[in-house]
């Protein structure tokens, strides 16, 4: 066979993803005077964390001075059902309000107190107004900010480019060691022509975010297929506490268009209630106990807390319940719909008008007015909107070392949606967009360290033959399956049998589908056309990444045998103290996968104390 | 109810559309080819496109992200008028109305519906960033609200390009080398007008980044899909700003005595490769090379 041609480029960090996490990491290996090469699916400041809307999460203490690392570590821990791993979860908390001051220096915008300080929005699950905010659009605020500092600090940006291998030594003697080889660079094609590109690199940080596009209702871009969890299994790493995803409560239901698109947990944090088709407010009889001391039990005091935490008044009464996290709010609407109580198509209402003046709703959702007017043709400052439940966030991933981001092969970092372990079982609105900053820039900093450390790789021709052979063969079949159609099998099936509310027989027949689509994903065929801007090819590669992750989840819901954060059961209902200590691994191992339950690293006294503190 | 008004209960009916199909590099194509799918309430038409590739046409290219009108990726023109693929109801076409779907006009066309913008990229790496005044005693930056509602009004652009589309400027005369267009004129206007920033970009927006092309025709404002008022908010105020500094005899002779204290002047940063001209084929490889400041 003719030998493949390719075009390579060498770096010192290679980032692959550039939403708000892989952009943090490159401006921060850039920094260190380093060689830095930024490979996005996309155009540069297309990622999904555009679509991030409520605001980022961060102890500034600038509206409620009671604020500190501490309350937010606390609620993060308790958010995520102490799954969470407590180093990322203190780390998180500690730098949160240092990465977003330093996004002011970038040149971002945040809305502002009334002295002229970043202003804070109250967000499901965090004690105290803590999400510095720019209207609805905080995640666009973000990567535009990143985005115009980024291109101005040396670094390269590789766009359109898609990743369908990593390159390194796979790993070597299962068992004995954690560490399981190391990584070289990786192989690639650009969409705009499909020609192959090779990537030298001494470290690699993976950035790609999540897997929303394997459920039928979701709110995931289409770049949202796991991409960096895939190639970082297939390479010998480790995925971990996968079964946690989140079902963020309020997706639009209709119409069908545009149904599972997000609308923000903002419009419930300016005061928006969720009502039954009989108008009554659901959440009073959904208050979990984990939360009941905290929680207001009247429609009084809920909004007597209201507005006196929005007006900067530290209020003595308790959260409304609406804010109660997103697991258990996304749970409460399913069970309203089930029992018959819902809207007309499917969900509940949201209800904003009754609650803000039109003029408050249009300037500080903007873009949810706009995007119902358009899309759903209701008018919000006149009416309910109709939500539902819509899958929107993996809290599982690449398992990595909570001090450095790095995963168990040597110089493969991971950070942001598609890491594991900052989150536990259920991440609070707000954490995603300060985890992308904290753990972008010690994913960043760790791989240039490495880097720095790191003579020269050399990567392996025999594999890059291999990866371009494997590239190209669903141009080469004679006759197979169309990858659109497998694709949508793939959402009804992830939907209806790994869902909101799972159990045992669903799962088994989760994972006996998945085989099947595993089969069928192996004969999909490229019709027509050549391969340049090739959908059908593109989506080939995507659905590989996306089985491989789909099934990790389904093997770890069926062993976690307990209600717990983003995954719940209904044959399991609760939690259950023997799952509370332990995460879920999986690996690639004798050409299956294999699960392990690992025990959760044991907390400190002095974090325990934290834990155990009072802020009143 | 509103939620009834696109008729749920209504049976599958179907619409044509016509879409471009052309590859850069194969020589002689590009044609307007018909395709037939079901609509559905609600559909916009992007959703119609995505039915024609998942059916009909797998090698179809198509750019998107959201599909929520937030990431600025589906810009295209549909009937000739520069719009977001994912936020245009296919329920705004009469039933016997066309729907031609066609790539923007003025980028080089890469394939079908995909074109190569990177030219607005380059341009973003010559506009010199912000740089801030020093923070306040406790560390932090105070700025009013009131200050920062105009520029926070810009920052909501999503470089959907499509004012950069249907600028004339760009569109039909090709100046692209002198004239940064409207995109880049709101980003220096955000950056002129940010409370914090110390640099002084006047003279390259006059010179390099050509604002005199600008004549006002205000096609830009009208198809933001941001809704954004570039023209009467953005680049008339910069014009103005310009023409104080540089065309007032008074003001022109007070800057050249004194020039703005808290401004640095900086020169327009390097082009790391030269732009190609509108209508050549992309290259091959379209890595974005970045030279460092200083």
């Amino acid at each position: 066979m003719a030998e493949t041609k390719y075009e390579t480029h060498q770096h010192d960090v290679l980032v692959i993803g550039a939403g708000g996490a892989g952009l943090r990491a490159a401006i921060e290996a850039s920094a260190m005077g380093l060689s830095v090469g930024l490979i996005c699916k996309s155009l540069l400041g297309k990622a999904h964390t555009v679509m991030a809307e409520g605001g980022v999460a961060a102890a500034l203490g600038n509206v409620e001075p009671r604020d500190s690392w501490k309350v937010h570590f606390r609620d993060t821990m308790k958010g995520g059902r102490y799954l969470n791993q407590w180093r990322m979860a203190q780390l998180h908390a500690m730098e949160a309000p240092a990465r977003v001051n330093e996004l002011e220096e970038w040149g971002a915008l945040f809305d502002r107190t009334k002295d002229g300080r970043i202003l804070q929005r109250n967000f499901g699950g965090h004690k105290y107004p803590r999400l510095a905010h720019v209207g609805d659009r905080t995640g666009l605020e973000m990567i535009r900010t990143l985005q115009q500092h980024g291109v101005h600090t040396g670094m390269q940006v590789y766009m359109e480019c898609t990743v369908t291998r990593l390159l390194g030594d796979g790993p070597s003697g299962a068992g004995a060691s954690r560490r399981r080889g190391r990584v070289t660079g990786c192989f690639g094609y650009w969409r705009e022509n499909g020609k192959f590109v090779v990537f030298e690199a001494k470290a690699v940080v993976l950035a790609t975010g999540g897997i929303g596009r394997a459920f039928k209702i979701n709110s995931n871009s289409w770049e949202c297929t796991g991409d960096g969890q895939a190639l970082a299994y297939l390479l010998g790493a480790e995925l971990m506490d996968q079964e946690f995803m989140q079902f963020h409560p309020t997706g639009m239901v209709w119409p069908p268009s545009v149904r599972g698109t997000l609308i923000t947990e903002g419009v419930r944090g300016e005061g928006g209630t969720l009502r039954n088709k009989d108008k009554k407010r659901i959440m009073f009889d959904y208050i979990h106990p984990l939360y009941a001391s905290e929680t207001a039990d009247t429609e009084e005091e809920a909004d007597r807390w209201l507005a006196e935490s929005t007006s900067g008044v530290a209020s003595t009464a308790r959260r409304t319940p609406d804010l109660l996290p997103r697991d258990i709010v996304a749970r409460a609407i399913h069970t309203e719909v089930k029992e018959g109580r819902g809207s007309p198509h499917g969900g509940v209402f949201l209800d904003i008008f009754s609650r803000r003046s039109a003029e408050d709703i249009k300037k500080k959702l903007p873009a949810m007015y706009h995007q119902f007017k358009e899309l759903g043709d209701v008018d919000i400052t006149k009416e309910p909107m109709e939500v539902g439940p819509t899958a929107h966030y993996t809290m599982g991933g690449i398992r990595v070392d909570p001090e450095t981001q790095e995963t168990c092969i040597d110089g493969l970092f991971a950070a942001g949606e598609c890491a594991a372990g900052m989150h536990g079982a259920n991440r609070l609105g707000g954490n995603s967009l300060s985890d992308l900053l904290v753990f972008g820039r010690i994913a960043g900093l760790h791989a240039g360290r490495y880097a720095k450390a790191t003579a020269g790789k050399h990567v392996d021709p025999a594999q890059i033959e291999a990866f371009a052979r494997e590239a190209l063969e669903p141009f080469d079949r004679d006759e197979g399956v169309n990858p659109f159609a497998v694709h949508e099998d793939l959402m009804n099936v992830m939907q209806t049998y790994c869902g909101i509310m799972r159990n045992e027989r669903d799962l088994k027949t989760c994972l006996k589908e998945l085989d099947r689509l595993k089969e069928a994903a192996a004969r999909t065929k490229v019709v027509g056309g050549n391969r340049h801007y090739n959908t059908g090819w593109h989506e080939v590669i995507d659905l590989r990444n996306m089985l491989i992750v789909s099934e990790a989840m389904a093997r770890s819901a069926l062993a976690r045998k307990e209600s717990r954060g983003g995954h719940a059961r209904d044959d399991f209902a609760e939690m259950d103290p023997a799952f509370a200590k332990v995460n879920h691994v999986c690996r690639a191992a004798g050409g299956g996968m294999e699960l392990e339950a690992a025990p959760l690293p044991e907390v400190p006294d002095e974090i325990k104390k934290v834990l155990l503190e009072e802020d009143r | 109810m509103a939620h009834e008004r696109e008729g749920a209960g209504s049976s599958a009916t179907k619409a044509t559309l016509k879409i471009w199909r052309a590859d850069a590099e194969v020589a002689g194509s590009g044609e307007l080819v018909a395709y037939e799918v079901e609509t559905y309430p609600g559909m916009v038409v992007l959703d119609a496109i995505h039915a024609v590739q998942a059916k009909q046409a797998p090698d179809l290219a198509v750019r998107w992200n959201c599909k929520a009108g937030r990431c600025g990726s589906c810009s295209a023109e549909i009937n000739g008028k520069p719009k977001l693929l994912c936020m245009t109801r296919m329920s705004t076409f009469a039933p016997a109305e066309p729907i031609v779907v066609t790539p923007m006009k003025t980028w080089p066309l890469i394939k079908d519906l995909v074109t190569d913008v990177s030219h607005n990229y380059r341009v973003a790496k010559k506009i010199p960033p912000f740089a801030p005044r020093p923070r306040d005693a406790d560390g932090r930056w105070r700025m009013q609200q009131e200050d920062i509602d105009r520029i926070q009004e810009f920052r909501k652009c999503i470089e959907c390009f499509l004012c950069q589309d249907v600028c004339h400027v760009l569109r039909d005369h090709h100046e692209t080398e002198e004239f940064v267009g409207p995109r880049f004129l709101i980003h220096l206007a955000t950056l002129d007008m940010h409370p914090l920033d110390t640099v002084d970009r006047r003279p390259m927006i006059k010179d390099e980044f050509g604002i005199g092309y600008c004549n006002i025709t205000r096609c830009c404002t009208e198809v933001c899909p941001e809704h954004i008022v570039l023209t009467d908010n953005g680049i008339i105020p910069l014009k103005e700003r310009v023409a104080d500094d540089f065309y007032d005899p008074l003001r022109w002779i007070a800057r050249k005595l004194f020039p703005p204290k808290h401004k640095k002047r900086l020169p327009v940063l390097p082009d790391a490769e030269p732009a190609r001209p509108l209508g050549v084929p992309a290259p091959a490889n379209r890595a974005e090379t970045v030279d460092a400041e200083e």
